[in-house]
């Protein structure tokens, strides 16, 4: 949490994300203590609409993103909340280098959040990676538990297959019908996985939701980022990647696509 | 297929080869002979080309042998490489021309059938008028019976007048009646079209120019003078046809000179094939799809054996093979009668071809030439923009004062500059080039295919565009959708068009979307720079995209009014609820019934503000209705669940019709009422028609399916809705 225009609306997100979750909130001030910022803080606490849950106010100085790690694992946190910055007149959302290194290396899941809000926005929708991957379960779960808990209505589970994953080449009517047909075989084999996934998750949660299957061959990462946008999904959620380096961020692939480029909330889950 | 089929088959193939056989000839000898190369060698590109690609090509109806665009760096490779010794330069020639199959062979394996995608669509064009005006002016010399005569562009130009006078002073008899059997064969070339004769069209036009020529040639035998046409005027073929293969001559292989006649003659063989193909499988009566890798590797194999037998490389070429498809070719066979053919004519026919003067085939090039930069071609590209004319002038000069190497590079390089001018933002190719910007999947809903592009889409990435939209099949629909995308150029559009004539031809539909708003939003304070500049660039007429030209179709088959801009609509979605947060930015593409009752419109609306905003763009259809009803919102996925904020207003359940009850959401103020507006037939008719968002407002409803523009045929499926809508609850 930083004194910026947008503080209001950082801790007013928080603190509603507090209350729907039951969960008690620590906000983190990398910096000096004073009396007139803990003024300031109190009164745009005081303006929150409605009860304001348990919060602490963590007051310390350093390195933000050293200071911020120490406080996930020492206060045990379960999900850290990170505002990304809008590029100035560009309508585009990246991660300044401190949230970056956040989202690679916290221990706990991360909220990334581009459009922090004063007034409660609606959570309509949301969309979740499917991709055939250990922790995917874990992401689809949590996707599940988040969104019912925000009051969502659809979940889309993106499955992404990757194009080279058909390995007929489209030269020809013949290649290409050859290749429409193995596509969707492709398709049945992955909708069985994800159903398969599905059918671990409680009834109840299941049935708030309207939970639509899609799949996309395409780029990894890159596709299901472009999907959220076109379907103005609120929430993405997403695996951590297993590791990332500079080589990454040099040949970006995956969830490297989605942090150069916000396209709208996302939920990274570890 | 069955036997009398084939056999019908094959004789249009042979009918159609034949054909094609009496254009290749004079054209093969005159493109030898413009290139610097012996007569002979365009009629061993010709057979050797035709038999080969005929066996392993991936096309069906295209015709192979020497191309017009090669002219021109062929014989600057003779030049270059000979030094000045053209017998010398032919051998080193032939080396390069070996070369350049094998890259071709390279590409075709390495799938790179796309290359000619990678250059702007006008750049391209400007480099083939930069051939054409050389070779019109080139071939324009020897059509006045002057072999002398070399040098740039410019000076051939500059030297017309003093060569006619030159004809007028100092021309032989025999020089006399050269130019003009080449002035009256041009005159053929020219006027072939406009004569509306059965006879006379029985012949294609170059054979009347050889039969001029031959029947010129036997008047005077018969006459007993002899032909007064010199014998260095003549064709000169070898007196043996069937020996003496030259030797091509490998020794220049370290010099870069070489290399760069190699690299030259590959990029323009390979263009010119990939167009020819493209352009004649929209040709094909069958509707086939090329494989144009296989075609490659095919035309590359046939080169290198063209090569070492002593001829030119080997491209697909439009004209002949518009003529072959003209003539009921049906597949790879009519390709290679027109070989056969043509080997059997020049064997048995060579004493007569030895009789045709060069003036008559450089007419035929002349007229080639010129077709390739007609004023046609200026006018076009004035009308598709300033700019676009900027870059074809930049490239066809530059193309004709350097080489075409240099000229199409200085081609690309203009194009982007203009991109990065009108864009006001370099950042935007900069930070954006590599990264993947398409995204495309089947819609779960209407099983349509879905293709969205972000960021820009220009020459530069158009390859990423076009893999993905190669691989859905010609007869589904698809949905091109621009509105995420700032920046769409010339060459994208003009592909695009392409890929809609492909589908439509196979029976499905490819349509844009998403486009209409750039043009019309110059008022965005952030859309203008990115947006407008697409308002010149537009290539389908009257600043209007294709679908909007289709929504005025649409409206005027209806007898209703469309117009592409509206003004003072703002408060339109002020009266519904659901909207009364939504600030309208504009609204277009406007389609109204009589008495405005009903009306369909494209929607351009934001939610929130400042960083929270949303920009949205979609297809309303409001229906204005006679009768009072319920206040109401009728939903599928609750996309409208913003209404259960407001007070009062929840979910509705119908113990009657539990189905419906359950796969739907309706909600309201007023339960009672609204229970009993959905009685039986309402209820199987919403049911029907469930992909729609419905609002009612109690005088009128606002119908919704996408959030996204609808396509013209999702428009008219709309419309027919609310008329069908009105008609239930009216009565």
């Amino acid at each position: 949490m930083a004194f910026s225009p947008n503080i209001q609306a950082n801790v007013f997100e928080a603190l509603r994300m507090s209350k729907m979750f039951n969960a008690s909130l620590v906000m983190v001030h990398v910096g000096e203590k004073t009396n007139k910022k803990e003024a300031a803080l109190d009164k745009i606490i005081s303006n929150f609409d409605g009860a304001i849950p348990d919060y602490r106010v963590l007051w310390k100085a350093g390195n933000p993103a050293e200071v911020l790690l120490g406080a996930c694992s020492g206060e045990n946190a379960d999900l850290l909340i990170l505002g990304a910055i809008k590029r100035e007149g560009l309508l585009k959302y990246y991660l300044g280098s401190v949230a970056r290194k956040l989202t690679r290396k916290a221990p706990c899941d991360v909220l990334l959040l581009i459009k922090p809000s004063v007034d409660r926005v609606a959570c309509s929708s949301g969309v979740v990676n499917g991709l055939a991957h250990p922790k995917t379960e874990e992401a689809i779960d949590r996707a599940f538990y988040v969104l019912s808990s925000l009051g969502a209505q659809k979940l889309t589970i993106v499955e992404e297959i990757p194009e080279d994953s058909v390995a007929i080449k489209v030269d020809d009517d013949r290649s290409l019908r050859k290749s429409t047909i193995a596509k969707e075989r492709i398709k049945l084999r992955e909708n069985s996985r994800v159903q398969g996934l599905l059918s671990h998750i409680p009834k109840s949660i299941k049935e708030n939701l309207e939970v639509v299957v899609q799949p996309i061959f395409g780029r990894r990462g890159y596709s299901i980022g472009h999907y959220a946008r076109v379907a103005r999904a609120d929430l993405l959620v997403m695996n951590a990647p297993s590791k990332l380096t500079l080589w990454d961020r040099l040949f970006p692939h995956d969830l490297e696509y989605i942090l150069s480029d916000l396209p709208t909330d996302v939920l990274i889950v570890r | 297929m069955s036997k009398s089929s084939i056999s019908s088959g094959l004789r249009s193939n042979v009918f159609a080869g034949f054909v094609v056989s009496l254009i290749a000839m004079p054209l093969a000898l005159g493109l030898a002979i413009a290139s610097g190369f012996p007569p002979i060698a365009g009629i061993i590109a010709s057979v050797v080309g035709g038999v080969m690609v005929a066996v392993l090509g991936g096309s069906y109806v295209t015709i192979t042998g020497p191309g017009n665009g090669l002219v021109v760096v062929l014989l600057g490779a003779v030049t270059v490489l000979g030094e000045g010794d053209m017998q010398a330069g032919y051998l080193y020639a032939l080396a390069a021309v070996i070369l350049s199959g094998v890259l071709l062979l390279l590409f075709g394996f390495l799938r790179f059938g796309s290359l000619s995608d990678f250059f702007p669509a006008t750049a391209i064009q400007g480099m083939l008028s930069a051939i054409g005006i050389t070779i019109l002016l080139k071939q324009l010399y020897v059509m006045f019976g002057d072999l002398e005569t070399k040098g740039a562009a410019l000076e051939l130009l500059l030297g017309v007048p003093a060569l006619i006078q030159t004809l007028f002073t100092d021309g032989s008899t025999g020089q006399w009646y050269a130019a003009g059997i080449g002035v009256v064969s041009l005159l053929i070339m020219v006027f072939y079209s406009k004569i509306r004769s059965r006879f006379f069209h029985l012949v294609p036009a170059p054979m009347w120019v050889v039969l001029l020529a031959l029947g010129f040639d036997a008047y005077f035998s018969f006459v007993g003078v002899g032909n007064p046409i010199s014998k260095s005027l003549l064709i000169l073929l070898p007196e043996n046809l069937l020996g003496g293969v030259p030797t091509p001559n490998f020794s220049k292989l370290n010099q870069p000179v070489f290399w760069g006649v190699v690299v030259s003659i590959t990029l323009i063989s390979s263009i010119e094939s990939l167009l020819s193909i493209k352009a004649v499988d929209k040709l094909d009566p069958q509707k086939r799809r090329s494989n144009t890798n296989k075609d490659m590797k095919a035309l590359g194999l046939a080169t290198i054996v063209s090569g070492f037998l002593g001829g030119m490389n080997v491209v697909t070429v439009i004209a002949r093979s518009s003529v072959n498809v003209n003539n009921q070719a049906s597949n790879r066979s009519a390709n290679f009668f027109h070989a056969a053919f043509l080997f059997v004519m020049v064997l048995v026919f060579q004493d007569q071809l030895r009789r045709i003067p060069l003036t008559s085939l450089a007419a035929i090039l002349v007229y080639t030439g010129y077709k390739l930069a007609a004023p046609a071609i200026f006018v076009r590209m004035y009308q598709i923009g300033k700019e676009q004319l900027l870059v074809f002038l930049t490239t066809l000069i530059s193309t004709l004062l350097t080489d075409l190497i240099t000229g199409i590079l200085i081609g690309l390089l203009t194009t982007f500059v203009v991109h990065v001018l009108l864009n006001k933002a370099f950042w935007l190719f900069s930070r954006n080039l590599l990264k993947p910007n398409v995204l495309m999947y089947k819609e779960n809903e209407t099983q349509n295919y879905y293709v969205g592009i972000i960021h820009f889409c220009t020459f530069l990435n158009f390859y990423k565009l076009k893999s993905k939209l190669d691989k859905i099949p010609q007869d589904e629909r698809a949905v091109v959708d621009f509105s995420l995308c700032s920046f769409v150029d010339h060459t994208v559009q003009e592909s695009l068009q392409n890929y809609e004539e492909l589908f439509e031809r196979k029976g499905g539909a490819l349509e844009i979307i998403g486009l209409d708003i750039h043009a019309a939003d110059s008022g965005h304070p952030f859309a203008v720079r990115t947006l407008r500049p697409i308002k010149k660039l537009r290539v389908f007429g009257g600043g209007r995209t294709k679908r909007q030209l289709q929504l005025e179709a649409l409206a005027h088959e209806k007898g209703w009014s469309y117009s592409e801009a509206t003004k003072s609509q703002k408060r339109m979605l002020r009266d519904h609820p659901v909207y009364q947060t939504t600030s309208v930015e504009r609204v277009y593409n406007l389609i109204e019934g009589p008495k405005k009752r009903l009306s369909l419109c494209d929607i351009h609306y934001s939610e929130g503000a400042f960083i929270a905003k949303e920009n949205i763009q979609t297809t309303l259809l409001r229906v204005q209705l006679d009768k009072e009803i319920p206040v109401f919102s009728f939903d599928r996925e609750l996309l409208l669940e913003k209404l259960s904020h407001l007070a009062g207003i929840h979910d509705i359940d119908f113990p009657k019709y539990p189905e419906f009850s359950r796969d739907f959401y309706v909600q309201g103020n007023d339960p009672k009422k609204i229970r009993a507006f959905f009685d039986d037939k309402m209820v199987s008719f919403f049911s029907a028609y469930g992909f729609y968002h419905i609002m009612s407002n109690g005088k009128e409803l606002l119908v919704r399916q996408f959030l996204r523009p609808a396509t013209p045929a999702e428009a008219a499926a709309m419309i027919e809705f609310g008329l069908a809508l009105k008609e239930k609850i009216d009565g």
